[in-house]
């Protein structure tokens, strides 16, 4: 069976992370995995947790008063769920919810932020695999919000 | 690939509807006789000028098999008064046809290559062709790739057609759409989040993109960051038209008249015009 270092670093997030710094995440590190329709997170809980799945497939969700909840992203094999923890108040914005079964790393999140407190090099490292996802995120919701297949007006 | 264009490329044929289906809320698929001939031979992603009479004509893509001719199969969506009134038609009802018109997917040049095709939306129409045509000669390409975004489940063209396509072996095909409720089990995500998951080789890789423009820019851009090279990404453009021969300058796009250079252009032609506001 595989350590939880040997996962972490085959992780695309961690891979190439030099070991040292390895070392230190892994002990904010731990195998999880959810059934399908098991929820990770729900909207307005702690956001303590950074997931990195492994294999399976996450919907997020957003609930509007008076309708069904709209899934706006799934996220699946080697992508990253949740990025609340980063930033005050740590606050979940939406559900997260496996809609097959999922295995996960998850990576406490206040342990890693106290990692990367301490160690600002790791922190750069941390933030700079963060950014070009949070970038692409942002360049997609965008996409999303212009909503080109629309009818036109 | 072109083919040869009818005798007077300025008179509508009169021809008629033969079938007309619902593909989505408002899209409808018509298949028409091929109108003063037997059949009218096309190439994938080129388009026919429909003429309903007394509304109004406009561009259409072919979005049939260019191995059956003999029916121009046509997938409307219905935005304004005349595709309104085109997709309205019913069995029998007259359609004035002329063409086929532009410059449609380099799928000979392909060959050999993976193929990558990139639909948003009603792209999807112009696009089929070039899927019939590339799965009826599967042996000559490498891998196939067929990625689709669509706004919502209910919004997905040609469903059945891409569930048969996904059990095939020989094509990767993978949808997304861009919202959804919880009964979706698929992707939820913009299109070009689907191309860093495709397994295609991008030094040997050709693309073919379609959908709205805004689309086609991101997915340019994803396609480029994968490793393709722009050279190798051709485009549908869509401009408004009025004779379709490249002779009242109606489509013009920079020095490219849509119409006859196009409507699909390599990437590397457009580049400069693509992000312009107006041209
Ligand atoms: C080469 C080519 C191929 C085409 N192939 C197809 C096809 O296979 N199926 C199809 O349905 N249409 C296709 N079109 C688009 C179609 O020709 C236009 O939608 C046409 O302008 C509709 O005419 P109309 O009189 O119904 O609406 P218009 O009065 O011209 O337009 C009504 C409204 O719809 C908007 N609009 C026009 N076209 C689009 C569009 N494509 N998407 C979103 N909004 C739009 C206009 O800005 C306007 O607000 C193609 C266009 C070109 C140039
Ligand atoms: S439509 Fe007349 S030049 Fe293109």
């Amino acid at each position: 069976m595989k350590g939880i270092e040997q996962i972490v670093q085959e992780h695309p997030f961690f891979q190439g992370l030099d070991e040292a710094f390895c070392d230190l995440v892994c002990t904010c590190a731990r195998n999880v995995r959810f059934d399908s329709g098991e929820y990770l997170f729900q909207e307005g809980g702690v956001a303590d947790t950074l997931y990195l799945i492994r294999h399976g497939h996450v919907a997020l969700e957003i609930a509007v008063p008076g309708r069904p909840a709209v899934r706006f992203q799934t996220l699946g094999d080697d992508e990253l769920v949740g990025i609340s923890w980063l930033v005050p108040p740590y606050r979940w914005a939406y559900d997260a919810r496996a809609i097959e079964l999922t295995r996960a790393i998850a990576m406490d999140a206040g342990c890693l932020r106290g990692k990367c407190e301490s160690d600002h090099d790791l922190g750069y490292e941390v933030i700079k695999r963060l950014m070009p996802i949070l970038i692409g995120r942002l360049q997609a919701t965008r996409m999303q919000i212009l909503d080109v297949y629309g009818a036109p007006e | 690939m072109r083919l040869s264009m009818p005798s007077d490329p300025m008179r509508p044929a009169p021809t008629r509807v033969l079938t007309r289906r619902r593909e989505v809320a408002d899209t409808w698929t018509l298949e028409l006789e091929p109108g003063g001939t037997a059949e009218r031979p096309f190439a994938p992603g080129q388009f026919n000028m429909l003429y309903v009479f007394g509304v109004g004509e406009i561009p259409i893509s072919l979005s049939g098999d260019p191995a059956s001719p003999h029916r121009q199969v046509h997938t409307v969506r219905a935005v304004g008064p005349v595709s309104r009134a085109l997709a309205a038609l019913g069995p029998d009802a007259a359609v004035g046809v002329r063409g086929p018109f532009g410059q449609g997917w380099p799928v000979e040049a392909a060959a050999g290559a993976d193929v990558v095709l990139i639909a948003g939306g009603l792209g999807l129409a112009p696009l089929r062709p070039a899927l019939y045509y590339i799965l009826s000669r599967r042996a000559r390409y490498g891998r196939v790739v067929l990625l689709y975004g669509a706004r919502s489940p209910g919004d997905i063209l040609f469903r059945r057609e891409l569930e048969r396509w996904r059990r095939r072996t020989d094509l990767e095909v993978r949808v997304t759409v861009d919202h959804a409720g919880s009964d979706w089990l698929g992707r939820v995500g913009v299109a070009t989040n689907l191309v860093p998951l495709a397994s295609f080789d991008p030094g040997d890789t050709v693309a073919f993109v379609c959908g709205p423009e805004v689309m086609m820019r991101f997915a340019v851009a994803a396609l480029r960051e994968a490793g393709v090279d722009t050279a190798a990404i051709y485009l549908s453009m869509e401009r408004n038209m009025k004779c379709a021969i490249g002779h009242c300058g109606h489509c013009q796009f920079g020095p490219t008249f849509v119409c006859k250079d196009g409507p699909v252009l390599s990437f590397e032609r457009i580049r400069g015009l693509l992000s312009r506001k107006e041209i």
